[in-house]
C-alpha cells in the first residue's frame, strides 16, 4: 500500500455520447487521506468523468489506476470491488425498501438479515462517524438529508476507501452542509481519498485541499486549496474573467397580480404538500422560493398553473380566483400565465418533437379548423434561434438532441413570446453553465422591468439572493417566513429552510 | 487492499454505446435487412420439417399473385389488415397498448350483420351506409369503454382490450347458436348468409373495400400529421404532465382517439362481413387484430409503411394457405413466420439506438 | 348426488381448472419482480404444451414430459429476454410476438403430430395419463370431505402450490429475493449497489417462462385429458397475466385466486340447466368478463398501484442519461 502514492489515477480519460465529447483526455489524481474538489461548471464534464469510477460509464480510452494499479471498471459491482464508493447526485436508493434492506443490497456477506450482528456492523459506522439514523425507516419516508446519509452508510458499509460524492450539498441546508463536512474531515483523517463534485466556490474553499478543475470536457488546472481563491478559480473554471453579480433592477411596480389565501394542496400520497400558505405577488418583481427539495414547490407551481388540485384556499389573479380552473380555461380567460416547470422534457416540452412542433403546444389551439398551422411557429423559431443564440442543426429535429441550456431557452422563449403577466419558473438554470444562466437572469430581468411578476423556485441560495427582490421560504408545505432579498443573509434562509419560523414574518 | 488483488478482470471484447438516431434510408435498410434474415431463419424452420424453402417460398409467392385471381385474392386478405393496422396505429402514437382490434372487428361485423340480417329491404346505397355507421359506432364504443376507464382510472389498457376480444368472440358464438341461427340450416349452428342486397359489390372484380382502405391510408396519414386532433394525441403519447401541462383534455383526447382507432377496427369488420364472408362467421376477425399489431410496429406506426408491409403480410398469409395443401404445411406457419420476422425487426431495432464498440487494441 | 357432494365436487373441480392458471401467474410474478412485463404467457404455455406432449409422446416417460415443457416454455422467455434485457425491445410487442410466435409454434407442431398419428389423434400412452391423475394416499385419502379436497388431485396440484409458498419465501425471506425486488423496484439503484441486474433479469424471466410452461403441460396432459388439442391454451395465459395484479404480485394471494377463477372455468357443468339456463357462450364468455372487471376494479380501488414494482415495463441501459 505504501508503495502507490496514488489512490486514484486517471489517465487521458476520453468518453464521448454520439457526437458530444464529454470528456476529453483528462488526468486527474487523488491520494489518500485527501480531499479533492472536482470544480467545473454544469455540462463541463465532472459527472460523466466520475461515473468511469463508478461503473456506470466506460471510457472510450484512456486508463484507470487504483492504487498504482490499471484496472477496467466494467460495472458498479467492479467499482466497489476496488474500494469505490460514489453518492449519486440522483440518489440510487429503493423506496419501498428500508434503510437496512438498502444498505444491505446487493452485498455478500452471510449474515441473516435483521441479525444482531449485522445490525451491529451498520451501527458501529453510526457510532464511528457521529450518524444518527433509524435504519428501519423506509427510504419513501426520508428526508433528502435521511436519505444521503442511507447514501453515505451504503458507500461505507461496502468498506470504500475511496469516496466520491455528485453536488452533495446541492440538496442540503447550510447547517445540514456544514454536518456533512465535518463527516468528510473524519473520513479523511481516517486515510479515505474523497473527490466531491461541485460547483460552489466557497465550498471548495473550505472543504478541499486540491482542485481539479474542468472546463468543456478538459482539465485546465489542478491547484492547492490554500494557493488559490475564488476569483482566480472562477476565471480557470470559465475560462475568462468573470463578474460574479447578478443584475437586480429595482421592482418596476408595486400592483399586487397574484394573491394566495390560505392554500393548502394535498399531493399524490394524500399528505398535505402545501399547508395553509398566503402570500401575493407583485407586478414587476421576482418573488423566490428557497427550501430543501421537496418542501411543496413542485405542488405550489402546480397549483397555480392549475395542474393540480387545490384542497383550500384561493388563488386570486387580479382579484379573481383561479382554483378549480383547468389550464385550457385559464388560458381561454384571457391570463397570460406561464408556468416553467422542472421536468422541461417531461413537461414543458415534448422531447422527440422539433423546435417548430413544440412552440405549437400552446398556440395550436387559436388557430380556427381542423388542421394547424406551422408556418407561424417555424417563423417564430427563426426569430427565437436568433435572439437567444440557440444552437439547433435544424427546427425539425427532437429537441431532446438540444444541449440543457438550449432546450431551457426554446421553453423560456415559447413562454415569453406569449407576453404573460405572471411566470412561474421552477429551477430554470439547473444544469446550465454559468453563461446560459446568465442569458437566463438577462430574460428573467427583462420581463421584469416590462411589469411580469415572477415566481422563481431556485436552489442556489446565492443566486436567490442577488437576483430576487423577495424571498419565500417554505418548511414542508409551510411558509417559515418571507424576507427581502437585500438585507437577508445565507444562514438565515438556512435557519429558516429547516423550520424555525421568523419571529415577525415581513 | 485485499479487493484489488481479485480484480484481475480484463476488458470485455465488445461493449455497447449510444447512437444519436439514425437516418430514415438506414433505418428502412436495417427492418429489410431483419426481415430478409427472418426469412432465412423462417426457411430453416421449414427446412427442419423436410421441406425444400426455396420452392416452398416460391410457390408461397406464386399462390399468392400467380394469377388474376389469386392477386385478388390476396387483396382480399389485405384489406382488413390494412384498415386494422391503420386503427391500431391512432392508438399506439397515443402509447395506448390497444391489443382489441380483434374485438373491434368482431363488435363491427355484428352490428353491420344485425342490419344486413334483418333490416335488409332499405335500399342498396342506404343499407351499405347504415351497416358501415353501425360498425363504426359499435368498434367505437367497444374501444371507447377501456379508453374511458383508462383515462379515468388509469385501468390497464392491454388486458382489458384483451379480455373484450374474448367477450366479443363468444358473443358470435351465441349469436350463431341462439337468436340468430339459420333455422334454414338443417341443424347447423350457423349465421344465414346476407342477401344481395347487404353485400357488397366489387370494383375491378375486388370487394369494393380496398377502395376505402387505401382512402383512409390518406385519411389517417393526414389526420396525425396535420391535424389539431392528431397532434394532440402525437403529445400525449409523447408525455401526459406535457399534454396536461399545455391546456390538453388528456380525458378526452384518449377517449376521442380510441373511439376512432376502434371505430376504423369495426369498419374493417363490417367490409370483411359484407365484403368477403357475406355472412358472420366465427372467423371474422381471425387473427387480423394481432397480426395489424405487427404489420404496424413493422411500419413504424406510419401509415404509408403499412401499406407496404400489409402487402408483404398478405402474400405471406395468402401464400401459405396456397401451399398448405401442397406440402402439407399448416397454416399456423404463417404465424410462426411473423413471429420470427417481429422477432428479427424488434431485435435489429437495437442497431437504430445503440452501436457496438469493440475492445480496444492494447497499447 | 347430495348437497354436500355437490358442493364438494364443484370445490375440486375448480382447483383442477385453476392449476394453468397458478402455473402461469406465478412464472409471470418472477418475471415481473424482474422488471419485465412479460405479455407472452399465452406463447410460452402454447410451448410449454407442445414441447411437454411431444416429449411424453415419444419417450412415454413423465419426467421428461415435465423437463420438456419447462425447457419449451424457458426457450420462448429467454428469446423475449435476449429481445428485451439485452436488445432493448418493446417490452409489449416483443410479449405480443411471443404470444403469437408460440401459439403458431404449438399449432404448427400438433398438426404435424396429428396428420401423423393412428386415427388423426395424437394420445398420450396409459402410463403417463395415470402418473397425472389423481394421487392415492390409503387412510388419508379415504377422509370424508378432507380426503376429495386435500388429498385426492394429481400431483401438479400439490406442486404448484408448493412453489407459490416457496416463492413467497424467495422472495420475501431471502437475500436473493430481497435483490430481484430491488431490481423490478429501482433497476438503476440495484445496478449501482453492485447487483448484477442482467444476470438476474435472465435467470428469473427464464424461470418464470419455465414455470408457465409447466402450466402449459397441464393444459396439453390433464385438461385436454391427454389428446392433443389445437389451440388449447385458449385466453388461460392473459387471464394470467390479468391474475397477477388481481393477487398483487404475491404468490401467496396466487393459490387462492387461480383457484377462484379456475371456478368460473368449472361453473357451466355446476349449475343446473333447469335452474337457469345460461346459454354456453356466456359461460365461456365469464372468466374473461371477470378477469376484465377485476382488472378494472383493482383500478379504480388503486390497489395495484403500490404493489406493482416500479419499473416494470421500462428496459434498462447502464449508460441511459
Amino acid at each position: 500500500m505504501k508503495k502507490a502514492e496514488y489512490a486514484i489515477r486517471l489517465k487521458e480519460i476520453t468518453k464521448s455520447f454520439g457526437n458530444v465529447v464529454a470528456n476529453n483526455k483528462i488526468n486527474l489524481f487523488a491520494k489518500q487521506g485527501e480531499i479533492l474538489a472536482l470544480l467545473g461548471e454544469n455540462g463541463s464534464g465532472k459527472t460523466t468523468l466520475m461515473n468511469m469510477l463508478s461503473g456506470i460509464y466506460r471510457p472510450d480510452s484512456g486508463s484507470i489506476f487504483i492504487y498504482g494499479e490499471e484496472v477496467y471498471i466494467t460495472s458498479p459491482r467492479d467499482s466497489f470491488e476496488l474500494g469505490i464508493g460514489m453518492i449519486h447526485q440522483h440518489f440510487k436508493l429503493v423506496d419501498v425498501l428500508s434503510a437496512r434492506d438498502n444498505i444491505l443490497l446487493g452485498t455478500k456477506r452471510k449474515e441473516g438479515r435483521g441479525t444482531s450482528s449485522l445490525s451491529r456492523g451498520i451501527e458501529d459506522i453510526c457510532t464511528r462517524f457521529g450518524f444518527e439514523i433509524d435504519l428501519n425507516k423506509k427510504v419513501h419516508n426520508m428526508s433528502v438529508s435521511e436519505k444521503q446519509t442511507v447514501e453515505i452508510l451504503k458507500v461505507l458499509y461496502r468498506g470504500a476507501k475511496i469516496l466520491i460524492l455528485d453536488e452533495p450539498t446541492a440538496v442540503l441546508t447550510p447547517q445540514e452542509t456544514e454536518k456533512l463536512f465535518g463527516i468528510l474531515r473524519r473520513m479523511k483523517e481516517e486515510g479515505c481519498a474523497i473527490i466531491i463534485i461541485t460547483h460552489k466556490l466557497n465550498e471548495v474553499l473550505e472543504i478541499s485541499d486540491r482542485v481539479t478543475v474542468l472546463r468543456k470536457g478538459e482539465s485546465v488546472a489542478d491547484v492547492v486549496t490554500s494557493e488559490t481563491d475564488a476569483i482566480s478559480l472562477t476565471s480557470l473554471m470559465v475560462g475568462r474573467p468573470v463578474e460574479l453579480s447578478i443584475n437586480r433592477p429595482e421592482p418596476a411596480g408595486n400592483e399586487s397580480l397574484l394573491e394566495v389565501y390560505h392554500l393548502t394542496v394535498i399531493d399524490d400520497e394524500g399528505k398535505k404538500a402545501i399547508d395553509n400558505i398566503s402570500f401575493s405577488l407583485n407586478a414587476g418583481e421576482i418573488l423566490g422560493v428557497a427550501g430543501v427539495a421537496g418542501s411543496g414547490q413542485k405542488e405550489l407551481c402546480e397549483a397555480i398553473a392549475g395542474l393540480h388540485g387545490v384542497e383550500k384556499g384561493a388563488i386570486l389573479y387580479k382579484l379573481e380566483n383561479i382554483v378549480g380552473k383547468t389550464p385550457d380555461e385559464i388560458i381561454k380567460m384571457g391570463i397570460s400565465m406561464s408556468f416553467i416547470p422542472e421536468d422541461r422534457l417531461g413537461m414543458g416540452l415534448v422531447a422527440s418533437m422539433g423546435i417548430v412542433d413544440n412552440l405549437l403546444l400552446k398556440s395550436y389551439r387559436s388557430k380556427k379548423g381542423l388542421f394547424i398551422d406551422r408556418k407561424p411557429p417555424a417563423e417564430l423559431a427563426k426569430r427565437l434561434v436568433k435572439k437567444l443564440d440557440i444552437v439547433a442543426s435544424d427546427f425539425d429535429s427532437p429537441v431532446s438532441r438540444l444541449s440543457g441550456g438550449n432546450v431551457q431557452k426554446v421553453l423560456l422563449g415559447r413562454e415569453i413570446e406569449s407576453k404573460p403577466n405572471v411566470l412561474v419558473t421552477a429551477y430554470p438554470v439547473r444544469g446550465l453553465d454559468i453563461n446560459s444562466s446568465y442569458t437566463i437572469y438577462d430574460l428573467l430581468n427583462e420581463q421584469k422591468q416590462k411589469g411580469v411578476g415572477i415566481l422563481f423556485i431556485g436552489e442556489d441560495l446565492d443566486v436567490l439572493l442577488e437576483l430576487c427582490d423577495r424571498i419565500m421560504v417554505l418548511y414542508d408545505g409551510r411558509i417559515t417566513g418571507i424576507v427581502d432579498a437585500k438585507s437577508a443573509t445565507k444562514d438565515e434562509i438556512g435557519l429558516l429552510m429547516t423550520g424555525s419560523k421568523l419571529e415577525a414574518g415581513a | 487492499m485485499g479487493g484489488i488483488k481479485k480484480h484481475k478482470r480484463k476488458e470485455p471484447l465488445i461493449r455497447i454505446a449510444k447512437r444519436e438516431g439514425l437516418s430514415k434510408p438506414k433505418t428502412v435498410a436495417l427492418k429489410v435487412c431483419a426481415t430478409v434474415l427472418a426469412l432465412v431463419a423462417g426457411g430453416l424452420f421449414i427446412a427442419a420439417q423436410g421441406h425444400n424453402p426455396f420452392s416452398v417460398y416460391f410457390f408461397m409467392v406464386k399462390g399468392a399473385l400467380g394469377t388474376k385471381m389469386s392477386f385478388q385474392e390476396t387483396v382480399k386478405v389485405a384489406i382488413p389488415l390494412l384498415i386494422s393496422s391503420l386503427g391500431i396505429t391512432l392508438a399506439f402514437r397515443m402509447r395506448f397498448w390497444n391489443i382489441g382490434a380483434e374485438g373491434q372487428i368482431i363488435v363491427g361485423a355484428i352490428a353491420a350483420s344485425y342490419f344486413a340480417l334483418y333490416k335488409n329491404t332499405m335500399p342498396h346505397a342506404v343499407l351499405m351506409s347504415v351497416m358501415a355507421l353501425a360498425a363504426i359506432v359499435a368498434g367505437g364504443i367497444w374501444a371507447g369503454i377501456p379508453a374511458f376507464f383508462k383515462s379515468r382510472f388509469g385501468t390497464n389498457e392491454t388486458l382489458l382490450t384483451l379480455m373484450f376480444n374474448y367477450i366479443a368472440q363468444y358473443m358470435i358464438q351465441y349469436l350463431r347458436e341462439g337468436p340468430w341461427k339459420d333455422p334454414n340450416a338443417l341443424g347447423f349452428l350457423q349465421i344465414a348468409r346476407f342477401s344481395d342486397n347487404a353485400r357488397l359489390g366489387s370494383v375491378l372484380g375486388i370487394q369494393a373495400g380496398w377502395i376505402v382502405a387505401l382512402l383512409l391510408t390518406v385519411a389517417v396519414y393526414i389526420y396525425i400529421n396535420f391535424t389539431k386532433s392528431g397532434y394532440e394525441l402525437r403529445v400525449v403519447g409523447e408525455s401526459e404532465n406535457t399534454a396536461r401541462y399545455a391546456g390538453m383534455n388528456v380525458k378526452r383526447i384518449m377517449m376521442r382517439t380510441m373511439f376512432i382507432s376502434g371505430a376504423v377496427c369495426g369498419l374493417a369488420g363490417m367490409l370483411q362481413a359484407s365484403g368477403t364472408d357475406r355472412t358472420l362467421t366465427d372467423t371474422v376477425a381471425g387473427g387480423v387484430g394481432f397480426t395489424a399489431i405487427i404489420v404496424a410496429w413493422l411500419a413504424n406506426l406510419s401509415a404509408p409503411m403499412i401499406l407496404v408491409v400489409t402487402a408483404l403480410f398478405s402474400i405471406l398469409e395468402k401464400g401459405i394457405s396456397f401451399i398448405q395443401s401442397r406440402f402439407m404445411i399448416s397454416s399456423a406457419a404463417a404465424a410462426v413466420l411473423q413471429g420470427i420476422i417481429l422477432f428479427f425487426v424488434l431485435g435489429f431495432e437495437f442497431f437504430t439506438r445503440y452501436r457496438l464498440v469493440l475492445r480496444r487494441e492494447a497499447r | 348426488m347430495g348437497q354436500h357432494d355437490y358442493v364438494i365436487s364443484f370445490i375440486f373441480a375448480s382447483v383442477l381448472a385453476g392449476v394453468p392458471l397458478l402455473f402461469g401467474t406465478l412464472g409471470e410474478i418472477i418475471t415481473e419482480k424482474a422488471g419485465h412485463l412479460n405479455l407472452g404467457v399465452e406463447g410460452m404455455m402454447y410451448m410449454g404444451a407442445i414441447c411437454g406432449f411431444v416429449a411424453g409422446y415419444h419417450t412415454q416417460s413423465p419426467f421428461l414430459l415435465l423437463l420438456c415443457s419447462f425447457l419449451g416454455g424457458a426457450a420462448g422467455a429467454l428469446v423475449y429476454a435476449f429481445l428485451t434485457v439485452t436488445l432493448f425491445a418493446n417490452q409489449n410487442v416483443t410479449g405480443l410476438a411471443l404470444t403469437i410466435f408460440g401459439a403458431g409454434f404449438a399449432n404448427y407442431i400438433g398438426e404435424a403430430l396429428i396428420m401423423k398419428a393412428p386415427n388423426r389423434a395424437a394420445v398420450l400412452s396409459d402410463n403417463i395419463t395415470r402418473f397425472f391423475g389423481g394421487i392415492y394416499i390409503p387412510v388419508l385419502s379415504d377422509m370424508p370431505v378432507l380426503g376429495r379436497l386435500v388429498f385426492q388431485y394429481n400431483i401438479f396440484v400439490y406442486f404448484g402450490v408448493l412453489l407459490a409458498i416457496l416463492g413467497g419465501i424467495y422472495l420475501n425471506r431471502t437475500r436473493r429475493g430481497l435483490n430481484l425486488r430491488a431490481v423490478g423496484e429501482n433497476t438503476a439503484a440495484a445496478d449501482a449497489a453492485g447487483i448484477r441486474v442482467v444476470l438476474y433479469k435472465y435467470i428469473h424471466i427464464v424461470t418464470g417462462g419455465g414455470i408457465c410452461g409447466l402450466g402449459g403441460a397441464y393444459i396439453a396432459v390433464v385438461i385436454c385429458g391427454g389428446t392433443w388439442t389445437n389451440n388449447c391454451v385458449n385466453g388461460l395465459g392473459w387471464i394470467a397475466v390479468a391474475l397477477v395484479i388481481f393477487a398483487g404480485w404475491s404468490p401467496y394471494r396466487t393459490i387462492l385466486g387461480s383457484f377462484v377463477f379456475g371456478s368460473l372455468d368449472v361453473l357451466r357443468f355446476y349449475i343446473p340447466k333447469d335452474v337457469i339456463n345460461i346459454p354456453t357462450a356466456f359461460f365461456a364468455m365469464v372468466p374473461f368478463a371477470v378477469t376484465a372487471a377485476v382488472i378494472v376494479i383493482t383500478s379504480i380501488r388503486k390497489s395495484a398501484v403500490n404493489a406493482q414494482p416500479r419499473c416494470i415495463g421500462i428496459n434498462y441501459f447502464r449508460e441511459e442519461r
